[in-house]
């Protein structure tokens, strides 16, 4: 009885070509179920309006012909490299130097992104483009403190961001308060968000948290689209002011920094003002939630991603534990809102759909749930990769969904699934995925 | 020294809708002994303890807990992680439940939350580094060494406790509710899955907590020989209500225990109980 599964999992990796087959001609079927129709047969209206078609069987045989083919090989690859064996696949020596890869990675992208505005002064494009990455690096870093530490499904992260932002836009102009007395406001009324947000889905759990959390992003985004005397409504917030070094301002005038130093005024002194301060805040959050980790409370999250209940049975008490998860998360978005609209000069409902939600979280998924240098890595290659295929035009979501997918397939829990222990006796070491829970949701 | 008991149940009933799973139960543990709460499958055993621990709130009856300096706490009406914070009471589950993703000694961080709480003044001053909370992260670090010694567990303190050995599980979580530092410690059936020689060393386990710690202990457990040999008191239980209570002794020549526990074939619980002893 014992050896069954053992058995079984030998056949179906060696016992191929029959099985290969088969698949190949199920997976064919269905293409042709499916393509003779939408490919098959081609419809169009006539010179006297009436419905002309004709097959086209060359085009059909063709598409039926690559899922074929294209299913065998995706088997092969699947038996051969398939998503539990890649580990034993990589000899030791590759997993040794990809561990001394992985000690400086961080610390070499740190200084690599310290130096971006001196080494791309004089393009502008690829400033703009760093300063939205590290935008997204930093609400992954606030998400993961929801989603990846405290294993709760987020999926209404944008609301924070939008409180954020629009408590700087509306503070600023109505009040003529500075961005830097704004910043600690945006992030207390984010997180003061956070809370109100976290009573109701206290009791919660797995999709049902989700959906709430979904129709709260919503809420908030209507709100401010209807409550057209505050914000604006679809018009949104315009002429929120730039931010100022700390009371000098980075313009053209006699009182301006330029002036000031004594240098000529060029626009990109506010562009790479910029880029150091959300590289500063990134780096803030970065640095609180690693401490934060180490720390009772931090502890506390990921217990109660792994256990809810033996939290309970040791006196910890859930409820806050969830609330300062939502409330630290939301302020760090609080922070990055506040960021975006001092840098956009202008605000409206418009940035603040769903889809940023989504993609906030698929970076957090994609770097694995947790890990720092993973959702950095992971907010690189989503923002930066989408640039990338700019070129492919109409075809990039396919590209980067199918990117996605492969990555997905590779590594299911993300670019960094393992986890490291927040204290230790003798040494740490790193805690494969296998054990690591990914929370209730 | 309080000679009142540590815990006392009194007319204790718990029904889910129309059944009844446990009625009127009234029993006693008493002060830094290890008491034993047995009894056949769906005797009501995990829900007397899951009443006890705050799990359940209780539709009828009281429950005290009397600690060493005369406080006295009904259990009935704290709930939740409340019972474990300021009643210090602990528990272990009948299926275990650790933390698996974390290591063997940040389970046992994890179980002194409260106090290392209060010494990071509630984060904010842990989070800027003052060398109080250090200082109070250190000894903790000290008292879950301690246990990791006492477990045998030393040398896999950082490893991930789902990666331990099933025994060494059992073994963390009796150290992990015991890091908590409770009054009274109550178990769920700690043995279960456990081999002979397993079973041994949990028993020397829970009477060095009896008699070194003096931590009173409640326990419920289905491998008689572990029940017989450590247990001072053993109060049994029959489709919801008491059978019969007394020392290992007295209980393993009640009749009516021998008849409620193995069926009415008392070859057969006489065997049974042989074997225990």
């Amino acid at each position: 009885m014992t050896a069954t599964p053992h058995e079984t999992k030998n056949a179906s990796r060696t016992a191929g070509i029959p099985f290969l087959l088969k698949t190949a001609f199920i997976n064919a079927a269905i293409a042709l179920v499916l393509f003779s129709l939408m490919v098959g047969i081609r419809t169009e209206a006539g010179s006297d309006g009436q419905l002309t078609y004709w097959a086209r069987f060359g085009d059909l045989a063709s598409l039926v012909a690559a899922v074929f083919g294209g299913s065998i090989v995706i088997e092969l690859l699947r038996q051969w490299i398939g998503p539990t064996g890649t580990e034993k696949l990589v000899p030791a020596s590759v997993q040794s130097s990809m561990s001394f890869v992985g000690r400086y990675l961080a610390p070499a992208l740190l200084i690599f992104t310290l130096l971006v505005p001196v080494i791309f002064y004089n393009q502008r494009y690829i400033l703009d483009l760093a300063i939205l990455v590290l935008t997204y690096v930093m609400l992954g870093w606030g998400l993961n403190v929801v989603v990846g530490l405290a294993g709760l499904l987020d999926l209404g992260y944008v609301a924070f961001y939008a409180v954020g932002a629009y408590s700087y836009g509306l503070l600023a102009t109505n009040f003529g308060l500075s961005f830097w007395v704004c910043l600690p406001l945006a992030g207390i009324l984010a997180a003061f968000w956070g809370v109100l947000l976290g009573f109701p889905v206290l009791r919660l759990r797995g999709d049902y948290l989700a959906i709430v959390t979904l129709a709260f992003g919503e809420i908030i985004r209507l709100v401010i689209i209807n409550w057209q005397d505050l914000t604006g409504g679809p018009n949104g917030v315009s002429g929120i002011p730039r931010p100022s070094f700390f009371g000098i301002p980075l313009d053209n005038s006699d009182d301006g920094l330029a002036a000031k130093l004594g240098i000529e005024y060029s626009p990109t002194h506010r562009i790479v003002f910029l880029f150091y301060l959300i590289l500063a805040l990134a780096l803030l959050t970065n640095w609180v939630t690693i401490r934060l980790r180490r720390l009772p409370i931090g502890r506390a999250w990921e217990a109660l991603r792994e256990d809810e209940v033996a939290c309970r049975a040791l006196g910890i008490n859930t409820t806050t534990t969830k609330l300062t998860a939502f409330a630290t998360g939301a302020m760090f978005g609080g922070f990055a809102g506040a960021f975006f609209a001092t840098r956009q000069g202008f605000i409206s409902p418009e940035s603040f759909t769903f889809q940023e939600s989504a993609l906030v979280l698929a970076i957090v998924v994609l770097g694995g749930m947790g890990s720092q240098l993973g959702v950095a890595l992971a907010a690189l290659a989503m923002i930066g990769g989408f640039e990338l295929f700019r070129s492919l035009e109409t075809y990039r979501m396919l590209v980067f969904g199918m990117a996605m997918v492969l990555i997905m397939i590779w590594r299911p829990r993300g670019l960094i699934g393992h986890r490291a222990p927040t204290v230790y006796l003798t040494k740490a070491q790193t805690i494969s995925s296998d054990l690591v829970k990914e929370g209730h949701g | 020294m309080s000679g009142e008991p540590i815990l006392s149940v009194d007319r204790l009933t718990m029904r889910f809708g129309g059944i009844v799973a446990v009625q009127d139960l009234s029993f006693a543990a008493e002060r830094k002994k290890i008491t034993a709460l047995i009894g056949p499958n769906g005797a009501g055993k995990t829900t007397v303890f899951n009443c006890i621990t705050g799990f359940y709130k209780p539709s009828g009856g009281a429950i005290r807990l009397t600690h060493d300096d005369g406080r006295q706490i009904a259990l009935e009406r704290l709930n939740d992680f409340r019972i474990a914070k300021q009643a210090k009471v602990a528990r272990t589950f009948q299926n275990i439940r650790l933390f698996p993703g974390m290591t063997a000694l940040e389970n046992l961080m994890v179980a002194q939350h409260n106090a290392l709480m209060l010494a990071s003044g509630f984060t904010f001053l842990g989070l800027i580094g003052v060398p109080t909370y250090r200082n109070a992260e250190k000894q903790a670090i000290a008292l879950a060494t301690d246990w990791l010694k006492r477990i045998n567990l030393l040398d896999r303190a950082d490893d991930a406790a789902g990666n331990l050995a099933y025994g060494d599980q059992r073994r963390l979580e009796i150290a992990r509710a015991m890091c908590t530092e409770p009054a009274l410690l109550c178990l769920d059936e700690p043995a279960a899955g456990l081999n002979a020689r397993e079973s041994a060393a949990l028993s020397e386990l829970l009477l060095s907590i009896r008699d070194e710690l003096g931590t009173s202990i409640l326990l419920i457990e289905h491998d008689m020989s572990v029940v017989m040999e450590i247990s001072d008191h053993i109060v049994v239980m029959d489709h919801g209500v008491k059978i019969a209570q007394g020392t290992p002794q007295e209980v393993r020549d009640d009749p009516k225990v021998i008849a409620a526990y193995l069926g009415t074939d008392e070859e057969e619980a006489a065997a049974v109980m042989e074997s225990g002893s």
